[in-house]
């Protein structure tokens, strides 16, 4: 009895507080002069405010589904590439590998926010944004919907940001524990400038001449950076590693990894973080998120399988290290087809990805005598060389109708939907950004190399890097210290 | 005063230990080492690359008896760390000057 005059007691003031606003409502509804013309005002209002309402309320949906992808994309290079880098390369080294990724996550940041954004999506020529965005000028709230009409530009901004951090940060894979820190900051600012803005243009800037979405000469399909990130990094590290030569005591010294327990941490990071690289590449929170989230997963786990299985097949063991290995490779090759191909074409690439990038790593790599340490080329170069190209073969208009004729009915995308030219344009597309990868590489290098010298000594090689470049140990160890 | 070091597999440290502290032993020092004697290592694969590795892990254990318990734990462990295959490890002895208890300057077997 009691509990029930309490509950009562609660609602009371509710009530009370109802019933101005009925009384009120009844007002606004009462008869008068003009009312007929008030109310037709007033439903279009209303209608035009609701409008309003669902557009903000889609906006807020995507843009907080596009801020969580770009932390995603962050979380890939720190921890995940650092740690799955710093397990692969001796204990010497574990400290100044990982902080080659983490370099990039604080001096990318500062180039892109002082000068790369606008070089990158400025509106500019076929090759090379505008200098309009320098300083951030006009990378605000308001949306561009020539890039993503539902999110503040900003927020397409910090999203692009993060591949502009991971792509340079992949590459120092190639160089692992023999660049000077010093070299290795002036190349990759040098890098980010002349061969990663003027790429990122081409594909997704505005007027770029390989853009597919906005109308660009030779229309390559890329949704998430397979030429852009993947080719340009991997096929960049295959120069650097050529260029610097290989490590003291390659071939013939062993040089295990130190800990695939870190490098499964960070593979595991990867897999997870490339969920906000592929699905955000949606620039929306929508189904095509869903649909490359889905190809993003299934490729990485078939390429886990292709990779483990060609293991087993002639070691006679899957390892742990090609099993995400493998999934890493996946990844990379799902990434310019994610939002083009539907599950079972995913499945494929995955599969053949894993495969393919097995043999260059485990059979290319040792007769061609290059010491790519981390294989950023075996899996980078050589995956996202495979998937922009197989991205042309199995890009469906179901999925993504990309082309589009006059009247805006959906056009072919992919050779098996009858766009046999899609091929060459996806050639095309890795072409160019295997040229100006070996070019911008080549002279950078040879600008650095002039300027501090790319390689520390020898005695600081074999000293390790942790300690001869950033004066500190991975793993301390005194008497002492307990 | 007599130093038994017996080197062991790694999966005998539990076995041997329990067997010591059976007979009476008090002390002694266990040491994580790598090495090989007729045992031949094994490979490994990483990315395709192969490596042989024939340094493998064991553990060293040292102690410094009083003689009249040598053979008694040289019995012991033995018998506890047998698998009787290729591996099992070696047990080795040499005789001890002196020894000293940090704590009190104690000598010799009291030390012990």
């Amino acid at each position: 009895m009691k509990r029930v005059l309490a509950n009562w007691l609660l609602v009371l003031p509710l009530l009370i507080s109802l019933v101005p606003s009925m009384r009120a409502q009844e007002n606004a509804s009462a008869p008068g002069m003009g009312s007929q013309a008030l109310a037709a005002v007033s439903s279009d209002e209303r209608i035009a405010k609701l409008e309003q309402q669902a557009a903000d309320a889609k906006s807020s949906a995507d843009n907080a589904w596009m801020l969580v992808s770009s932390a995603l994309v962050l979380m890939m290079t720190g921890p995940g590439l650092a740690l799955f880098y710093g397990g692969l390369v001796r204990k010497k080294n574990v400290l100044a590998t990982m902080m080659q990724s983490f370099a990039m996550m604080a001096i990318v940041t500062v180039l892109w926010a002082l000068v790369e954004y606008s070089l990158a999506f400025g509106a500019g020529n076929s090759f090379i944004g505008g200098l309009q965005n320098l300083f951030m000028r006009g990378v605000g709230a308001q949306p561009d919907p020539d890039y993503a009409a539902t999110i503040p530009l900003q927020t397409f901004m910090v999203y692009q940001l993060m591949f502009a951090v991971i792509t340079p940060a992949l590459i120092t894979g190639a160089f692992a524990e023999r660049m000077k820190f010093s070299a290795m900051a002036l190349f990759m600012i040098l890098w980010s400038l002349l061969v990663y803005a003027p790429m990122a243009h081409m594909v997704w800037g505005k007027g770029g001449l390989l853009n597919a979405a906005l109308g660009g000469r030779f229309p390559t399909l890329d949704f998430a950076g397979g030429t852009v990130v993947h080719v340009t990094s991997g096929v960049s590290a295959l120069v650097c590693a050529i260029y610097l030569g290989r490590r003291l005591g390659y071939p013939h010294e062993p040089m295990p990894p130190h800990s695939v327990v870190l490098s499964f941490i960070g593979a595991c990071l990867l897999w997870v973080g490339w969920f906000g690289f592929n699905a955000g590449s949606a620039l929306n929170a929508g189904s095509l998120a869903t649909s490359a989230f889905v190809a993003t997963h299934f490729a990485a786990a078939a390429a886990a399988l292709g990779w483990a299985a060609a293991e087993w097949i002639r070691n006679g063991k899957p390892s742990v290290l090609g099993g995400i290995s493998g999934a890493v490779a996946g990844l990379v090759a799902i990434t310019p087809a994610a939002g083009f191909v539907g599950p079972m074409p995913a499945l494929l690439i995955g599969a053949v990805a894993g495969i393919f990038c097995y043999t260059m790593v485990a059979k290319v790599k040792a007769k061609l005598g290059y010491d790519d340490s981390l294989d950023a080329f075996g899996v980078h170069g050589a995956g996202g060389t495979i998937g922009a190209l197989l991205t042309g073969v199995f890009a469906s208009s179901a999925i993504n109708p990309i082309f589009k004729n006059s009247q805006g009915a959906a056009l072919p995308s992919g050779v098996i939907e009858g766009n046999g030219h899609q091929i060459v344009n996806q050639l095309v597309g890795v072409i160019i950004a295997w040229l100006l990868a070996i070019l911008g590489t080549l002279i950078i290098l040879k600008v650095v190399d002039v300027v501090l010298g790319l390689r520390v000594s020898d005695d600081h090689e074999v000293q390790g890097l942790d300690l001869s470049q950033h004066g500190e140990e991975g793993y301390y160890w005194e008497a002492s210290a307990s | 005063m007599t130093k038994v070091e017996a080197v062991i597999q790694t999966s005998k440290l539990d076995a041997v230990k329990t067997a010591l502290q059976e007979i009476g032993v008090e002390g002694m020092t266990v040491i994580e080492v790598r090495g090989h004697g007729r045992q031949k290592g094994h490979t490994e694969f990483y990315r395709g690359r192969e490596y042989t590795v024939d340094l493998l892990p064991k553990i060293k254990m040292e102690m410094v008896l009083p003689d009249d318990l040598v053979e008694k734990a040289v019995q012991a462990i033995s018998s506890a760390a047998r698998t009787g295959k290729i591996g099992d490890g070696k047990i080795f002895l040499s005789r001890i000057d002196d020894a000293v208890r940090i704590r009190n300057d104690e000598r010799g077997e009291t030390a012990l």
